[in-house]
């Protein structure tokens, strides 16, 4: 990592972030929508990381492995209940799952 | 016992450690010990067992504290800290869980669901939400919010066949999992600004930058945001009513007290903590939070048909009156936040477990007409609903009343005066949707005739709720020492 200056790790890591908030807002695919939040949690784990270096503390590593895992539980419940809505529905657009609304 | 594990924390870490050991071995127990249908009942003494265990070691904390006359007991080099705010929404949390999980049984029954998941679900959510409120370190308090919420994703969703509940559930998990992403954004900055995870040295450092610093400013953004969707205040609220409505109704319950109560916690230990000093900046922002909930909450819940729904929006108003009282922020008003919240949770779970009580084979209860003409086929019930509504409107002498007269009383004593006659206004449309569901209770006529599926849990959780109720509204001192003992610092 010499040479290469914290700020460019921290633009890249909020570029990814605002592409994961992006995918999350403007697609409406459900699959899609959740890749963009696995995307959000990278971002953050390579500002972790980033810090961490940077400080020479190993902490930050440690919640990036702890986000690591958060993200790996969100997918293994979340495509569960995605699997639960497509059984019952047969799509998978966000749109098209309304039925509850006032 | 080594120097990475001592004696302290163990003690700190018990409450903890039984509700997960417990919460597996519910889920193991299921199928190993208790595989007939008939025998199920057994879970729900066995998670009682569990909630016995968990609070003799809040109650060994709490004696602890108070013979040697400390203020916090930290454990873990300073990740968790047991001081009297843990303790007060422990045992919040634990009331809680036992309540919700003995009105179950018959309502798991009816939807014809497994038991075994569901009190392992309840246990390590009320396992995540221990770590929520005694965290001080942005890893545990952010394991500790993870944990509730997952736990949460599959209990909303519990009714895997019904398109309501699955919908609720991808509706929670994509908004919960989203605002996760931002908190934790938000994290990551503040540990770049301290080069720490703990959240007093987050604090010294997010203190010695001077205010108004971009970073801070975003940092604190993502984490308000995050927690602003946690505790479903507007404009984050979306998620609050459809997950509330599609839910299971005992779930509902749970997820409109427990989670709810963990989540301010939660906000408290942050908004407190690393962000105290930066107080000019986030208060405008949870001012208009705070204004929002208030208005959307209440103008939304006229229009409703379903009380299901129109509690959610109930809860999006009363996560605007708190918010005023950490607005206020001075002793009456961080009291006025705890004694708030805990009246909030009896309240509405009182008022949930009526519909638990409405849900009966082939009738699904959550409409104000299915609750026309109570008052006369079952009396105790109407009479308990009446007590809740009358307290969920803030109406003397109960405890929804005293909650807000802390609330006022802080933003009145702190020269918040605009704010005042803000939430003092919007208690007059309350009362009007509220009373909508009385008058259909009292005056409408009886259309249905099927029994309520009333059993002794039920009884039991709703006389808990409201003999606290009104209770805490006719005699408040013994609440209010136990609320005043939950101050931070």
């Amino acid at each position: 990592m010499a040479g290469v200056p914290l700020a460019w790790y921290l633009i890249l890591s909020a570029i990814l972030f605002a592409l994961g908030i992006a995918g999350f807002l403007f697609r409406r695919n459900l699959i899609t929508m959740f890749m963009s939040i696995e995307l959000m949690l990278n971002a953050v784990n390579l500002s972790f990381v980033a810090f961490s270096y940077k400080f020479g503390r190993v902490d930050g590593q440690i919640f990036t492995f702890f986000v690591m895992v958060v993200a790996a539980a969100e997918a293994a419940v979340g495509l569960a209940i995605i699997l639960a809505v497509f059984r019952t529905r047969k799509t998978l657009a966000v749109d098209e799952i309304d039925s509850l609304k006032y | 016992m080594s120097q990475y594990y001592t004696s302290t924390d163990h003690f700190v870490l018990i409450p903890a450690l039984m509700l997960a050991l417990f919460g597996c071995a519910v889920l193991l127990f299921d199928f190993l010990i208790f595989p007939h249908p008939k025998q199920r009942k057994w879970l729900i003494v066995f998670l009682i067992i569990g909630e016995i265990f968990t609070g003799a070691g809040l109650w060994r904390q709490q004696s602890f504290l108070s013979s040697y006359g400390l203020n916090e007991l930290t454990a873990f080099n300073g990740t968790l800290t047991i001081d009297g705010f843990a303790l007060f929404f422990n045992w919040l949390f634990v009331l809680l869980s036992v309540l919700v999980a003995i009105v179950s049984y018959r309502y798991l029954e009816i939807e014809n669901e497994h038991h075994g998941e569901y009190y392992g679900l309840i246990l390590l959510a009320q396992c995540g939400m221990f770590f929520m409120a005694t965290g001080t370190d942005l890893i545990t308090l952010f394991l500790g919010l993870e944990l509730t919420a997952l736990s949460f994703y599959v209990m909303v969703g519990f009714l895997r066949t019904q398109k309501r509940s699955n919908e609720a559930a991808m509706k929670y998990l994509l908004l919960g999992a989203f605002s996760s992403g931002l908190l934790v954004y938000g994290f990551s900055l503040f540990y770049g600004l301290s080069g720490s995870t703990k959240i007093v040295d987050v604090a010294d450092a997010l203190a010695a930058r001077e205010p108004g610093d971009p970073l801070v400013v975003l940092a604190m953004a993502a984490v308000a945001v995050g927690v602003l969707f946690k505790v479903s205040a507007a404009p984050f609220h979306m998620w609050a009513p459809d997950a509330y409505e599609g839910a299971p109704t005992t779930i509902t319950a749970f997820l409109a007290t427990g989670s709810k109560a963990a989540s301010f916690a939660f906000l408290m230990r942050i908004f407190l903590g690393p962000l105290e000093s930066a107080r000019p900046t986030w208060e405008p922002l949870l001012i208009g939070a705070a204004v929002l909930s208030l208005f959307i909450g209440n103008i939304a819940a006229v229009t409703q048909t379903n009380v299901k729904r129109l509690l959610a929006y109930s809860s999006i108003s009363h996560a605007g009156y708190i918010l005023l009282g950490l607005i206020a922020g001075n002793e009456t008003g961080l009291i006025g936040v705890a004694v708030y919240v805990a009246v909030y949770a009896f309240m509405t779970l009182g008022a949930f477990l009526v519909l638990v009580a409405l849900r009966r084979r082939d009738l699904i209860g959550e409409d104000i007409e299915d609750l026309a003409g109570l008052m006369e086929s079952s009396p105790g019930y109407a009479v308990l609903m009446l007590i809740f509504m009358l307290s969920l409107a803030g109406i003397p002498p109960t405890a929804g009343f005293i909650g807000k007269y802390y609330i006022l009383l802080a933003l009145i004593q702190t020269g918040h005066y605009t704010l005042a006659v803000i939430a003092a206004v919007f208690v007059a449309v309350a009362i009007y949707y509220y009373f909508r569901i009385v008058r259909a209770m009292f005056v409408s006529e009886r259309k249905e005739t099927a029994p309520l599926a009333s059993t002794f849990g039920i009884k039991v959780a709703l006389a808990v709720s409201g003999v606290l109720t009104l209770g805490i509204g006719i005699y408040p001192d013994p609440f209010l020492r136990m609320a005043g003992f939950s101050l931070i610092r």
